[in-house]
């Protein structure tokens, strides 16, 4: 019987050649992907073989869609689902608070805007 | 009592102290052996709390480590943790403080201390006369009973006597992909060596709870584990927060969904033995999840206040060590119980390398494998017993803190072998 926890742990093999080496696929079946470092806003990216351009940093741990997400479709992370998403999520853009929302209790952040500086 | 420990200018252990050949404890009366032999100062009130640090400082990176209880008013979850810290493995001798008037057991809490075995003394201080009197007869009790510890034998001890527990707190995107599963092969490899490991949070395990239940060793532990985060998903909904700061949507999280599969990375891939709740020892080796959330209708507020509270738990559970998962970057430490400091973030690492133990996001650079880092953790807990120290206790951190709560005991489907 395979045991569900050892399938959890993370694959970090080298992505496919379709997909930019800085980003990492957890899961097979995951539609999300995650920078292994940061990207620096204006890059353009390979994602499964489209070029996407970003327009703000990707911090290193953060994600973007490895694929078109439709709005209400669940977000997919280590084979689990992680949230649902708010709006249609363009492949190679951002997932994140802004258009995720928690299927259990909603997620507390501090809004950018009341930051005294913007991070580098 | 020499000079050094009294103005509190070395530490307990020299730079590049010569590690033992093999794991050594001191044997206390109940068969447990502690890889630490600490004298705790415990407040019984808040109003004590000051007299208690000012009695320590002098020792203060001399294993003397303050811990207590604020409240007034009496709490059973309150007194059984202090009890269970107080005869800690890793503690040798203890000195309780009371103003005079709380409501805490001081003499229940004293029997306890002294049928183990362990050296203690009650100050109270409205009977001895005030503060200053307090400290002086304090600081005589703790120089006394450091030098007797200082002089104490140890005694072989292997990984199978150990017990360990693991939190994780600062998480960020990467916690899940390098710290905490390289936790879990640390436990794994404990595990199976027969040791007991503890992982907890049941609100950061929402959404994990059916791949959980399915590693239970019965079925029916299996509906008790699903049951406490269903538990937990119920207490934060209705305190109207999840187990999630802001700082962990900064660092790439966007759900607790998401952050609890990155959390339960840490529980490894063993079967899962039991459910213990807060100061329940492991009654052997094994893989045990510890239910932090209170029993009950929602009172007395959050479950845990912070990370330090769910720390002290684990140690009431006889943790010998902490391994703590941080991807933010946390720099505390514990009384009684050494914090390993596990950094999951390679950016994180460099920045505050002076805090951390174990620099994990080596796995994210493909600098080393979860395997590798998972031995890593695993031989440093083993060598925590071999006379090294952890950064954090290098530092002298010692933060503790205990708060309300009220919790049924557990039945005998929790620890079913």
């Amino acid at each position: 019987m395979p045991n569900p926890s050892r399938d959890l742990s993370p694959d970090l093999a080298p992505p496919p050649t379709s997909t930019d080496g800085r980003l990492l696929l957890l899961f097979e079946g995951d539609n999300v992907l995650v920078a292994r470092m940061r990207i620096r806003a204006g890059e353009t990216i390979l994602v499964e073989g489209i070029d996407a351009t970003l327009a703000a940093d990707l911090p290193l741990g953060h994600k973007l869609a490895r694929r078109a997400i439709a709005a209400g479709e669940k977000i997919v992370k280590y084979g689990a689902p992680i949230g649902t998403a708010t709006e249609a999520i363009a492949i190679g853009t951002p997932v994140h608070v802004h258009n995720v929302r928690s299927d259990y209790t909603p997620t507390y952040h501090l809004m950018d805007a009341e930051k005294p500086e913007a991070r580098t | 009592m020499s000079m050094a420990i009294a103005t509190g200018t070395t530490t307990a252990v020299p730079q590049g102290l010569q590690l033992t050949e093999t794991m050594r404890g001191w044997l206390r009366s109940d068969g447990r052996k502690g890889i630490r032999n600490t004298v705790v100062v415990a407040y019984l009130v808040e109003c004590a709390h000051h007299v208690a640090r000012e009695i320590a400082i002098p020792f203060r990176e001399h294993d003397v480590h303050v811990i207590g209880f604020p409240g007034c008013y009496p709490n059973p979850y309150a007194e059984t943790m202090m009890e269970r810290l107080c005869t800690h493995p890793n503690v040798g001798a203890v000195l309780l403080i009371s103003l005079g008037c709380e409501s805490f057991n001081k003499y229940a809490l004293e029997k306890k201390v002294r049928d183990s075995g362990r050296p203690v003394k009650t100050i109270v201080i409205q009977a001895t006369g005030g503060t200053r009197k307090s400290m002086a007869e304090g600081r005589a009790f703790v120089a006394e009973q450091r030098a007797l510890l200082d002089e104490a034998p140890t005694v072989p001890m292997q990984p199978s006597e150990l017990i360990i527990g693991t939190v994780c707190g600062g998480s960020d995107g990467t916690s899940g992909i390098s710290g905490n599963p390289a936790a879990g092969r640390a436990f794994d490899q404990f595990v199976e060596e027969g040791a007991a490991c503890i992982f907890e949070e049941t609100g950061e395990l929402i959404g994990c709870e059916h791949i959980m239940a399915a590693r239970a060793v019965t079925p029916e532990l299996g509906e008790i584990l699903e049951a406490s985060v269903a538990k937990a998903a119920r207490y934060y909904a209705t305190l109207g927060y999840g187990s999630f700061a802001a700082g962990n949507a900064e660092g790439g999280l966007t759900t607790i969904e998401e952050k609890s599969m990155g959390a339960y990375a840490k529980s490894g891939a063993s079967p899962i033995s039991g459910l213990i709740k807060p100061g329940d020892v492991p009654p052997h080796g094994g893989l045990y999840l510890l239910d932090v959330v209170p029993d009950g209708e929602v009172r007395f507020g959050f479950p845990n206040i912070n990370d330090n509270a769910e720390i002290a738990e684990l140690i009431a559970c006889g943790s010998h060590a902490v391994l703590f998962v941080t991807g933010r970057g946390s720099v505390v430490g514990s009384a009684i119980s050494p914090v390993v400091k596990i950094c999951a973030n390679p950016e994180t690492f460099r920045r505050m390398e002076d805090d951390m133990d174990v620099d994990a996001g080596r796995i994210i650079e493909g600098r080393a494998s979860l395997d590798e880092v998972g031995r890593e953790i695993h031989d440093l807990v083993v060598d925590l017993a071999r006379g090294k120290r952890t950064k954090s206790e290098e530092l002298a951190h010692q933060e503790f803190v205990l708060g309300y709560k009220s919790f049924e005991p557990i039945g005998p489907a929790c620890l079913p072998v």
